[in-house]
């Protein structure tokens, strides 16, 4: 696991006093209001779609869908965007979605080095270390390591490919699916797919771990 | 432009800090600003590229100590003012000069669909494909001080059309009110040994996706 300590908001440990942010968050939006540019309600509708709604649970079912059939993972890997909306998942940030197959020689991970793009409708709003400068400056220069932070050991001689997002596309892996889940259900199956192993730091839950 | 926000190969920034368990949002101010983005770009008044290009012109050391969120905040601050949607003079007292003047773009019944449905940059092209899957081509060797995607760590580099993925609005210049010149975006291999030398793994890659004009035949 990569490191990680108790105090949830420092995660560079240079960020502005929250409440300071917090007061021209409140005077932006009242502003906003009063000049009748912005709904409040319309803000709460957003946060509970990307709170309660959204998330990486939906790209599990994706996932798990491709594991089991393979005329879907076909499709998925042709277009991705009709395949994964198919299942119901479209949208804002994930208009244009790219599907990556890892396999033994090819180990697939993903970043923004230039802002945090992240495809929304699959994975939900990406975590903050996928925001933040370490991630971004280093998976492309220095993959096997950051990797190996998350507990990843990719042997030198397989092939790390880095999809760096620069564009529109928006990108998500489709892991491999682990040994010794012959005749699992697809709803069991998802429960194994992490968010991680669809960004490509991470390989989906073993059977039987937790 | 060369700042700060390109960060492909910077070194020295430190492990990567990782939260288990992390909640969507770390208080409710960064639920405010997300909920502010699709509010506001219902507006029709900015393209997504030109909000990139106000974070990317914060400055490196407002860039580096604030969050992601922050970056959103100070983007918005910064395009309402200059598409003159608020005054400098509103956004500092927090309060509107002559009351209610607008009607939201976004109304609460609008947010599922248009969350459902987004807004694809991919338009239909307006220049051939200069390069197909399987070719040889070099990043250009350019320097805009404007809003571009080409990462620094790849100008100049040798790589080889991976991808085609058709054709999308062009960010050098919708950034700067000039038109979308759709054209074909790629995504190109390059080599990591290529990118960062001969001590890097002999088969990794790295592939970025580049517009049509950010390549050159070798």
């Amino acid at each position: 696991m990569a490191h990680s300590h108790d105090h949830d908001h420092e995660h560079d440990g240079y960020q502005a006093p929250p409440e300071a942010i917090a007061l021209r968050v409140k005077a932006l939006e009242s502003l906003l209001v009063e000049k009748g540019l912005v709904d409040p309600a319309a803000i709460d509708a957003v946060v509970d779609t990307y709170e309660h709604k959204v998330g990486p649970r939906n790209g599990a079912k994706v996932v798990a869908k491709a594991w089991v059939d393979a005329e879907y993972k076909a499709r998925l890997l042709g277009d991705a965007t009709a395949a994964i909306a198919e299942l119901g998942f479209s949208g804002v940030q994930g208009e244009d979605m790219v599907v990556l197959e890892n396999t033994p020689e090819v180990h697939n991970v993903t970043v923004c080095t230039l802002c945090s793009c992240y495809p929304w409708p699959t994975l939900g709003l990406p975590p903050a270390w996928y925001k933040a400068a370490p991630y971004r400056s280093r998976v492309v220069i220095d993959p096997r390591s950051v990797l190996a932070e998350f507990g990843l050991k990719i042997p030198r001689d397989k092939e790390i490919r880095v999809w760096d997002s620069t564009a529109e596309l928006r990108y998500m892996v489709l892991p491999e699916r682990p040994a010794g889940t012959e005749g699992m259900s697809e709803e069991a199956l998802a429960e194994l797919v992490t968010r991680d192993s669809m960004i490509g730091t991470g390989l989906p839950r073993q059977p039987g771990k937790a | 432009m060369n700042g700060i926000h390109d960060m492909g190969g910077a070194q020295g920034y430190g492990p990567v800090f990782y939260e288990p368990d992390e909640p969507v949002f770390h208080g409710e101010w960064e639920q405010r600003v997300l909920g502010m983005f699709p509010a506001l770009f219902a507006t029709g008044q900015f393209h997504v590229d030109e909000f990139r290009h106000a974070i990317e012109r914060m400055g490196p050391i407002e860039y580096l100590r604030g969050t992601y969120y922050e970056h959103w905040l100070h983007a918005f601050e910064t395009l309402l003012v200059e598409k003159g949607l608020v005054t400098a003079g509103e956004l500092g007292n927090g309060k509107p000069d002559s009351g209610r003047t607008a009607t939201p773009a976004l109304a609460p019944d609008m947010v599922a669909g248009l969350l459902a449905t987004g807004a694809s940059a991919r338009m239909d092209e307006d220049k051939p494909a200069r390069f197909k899957v399987g070719d040889e081509v070099r990043v250009v060797n350019r320097h805009p001080s404007g809003h571009t995607r080409i990462p620094r760590y790849a100008r100049g580099k040798l790589g080889t059309v991976a991808l085609d993925h058709g054709a999308f609005v062009y960010p050098d210049t919708v950034a700067h009110g000039k038109g979308p010149h759709p054209q074909h975006v790629y995504s190109v291999s390059f080599a990591a040994t290529e990118l960062w030398g001969g001590d890097a793994a002999p088969k990794d890659t790295v592939r970025i996706d580049l517009w049509d004009d950010y390549l050159e035949a070798p």
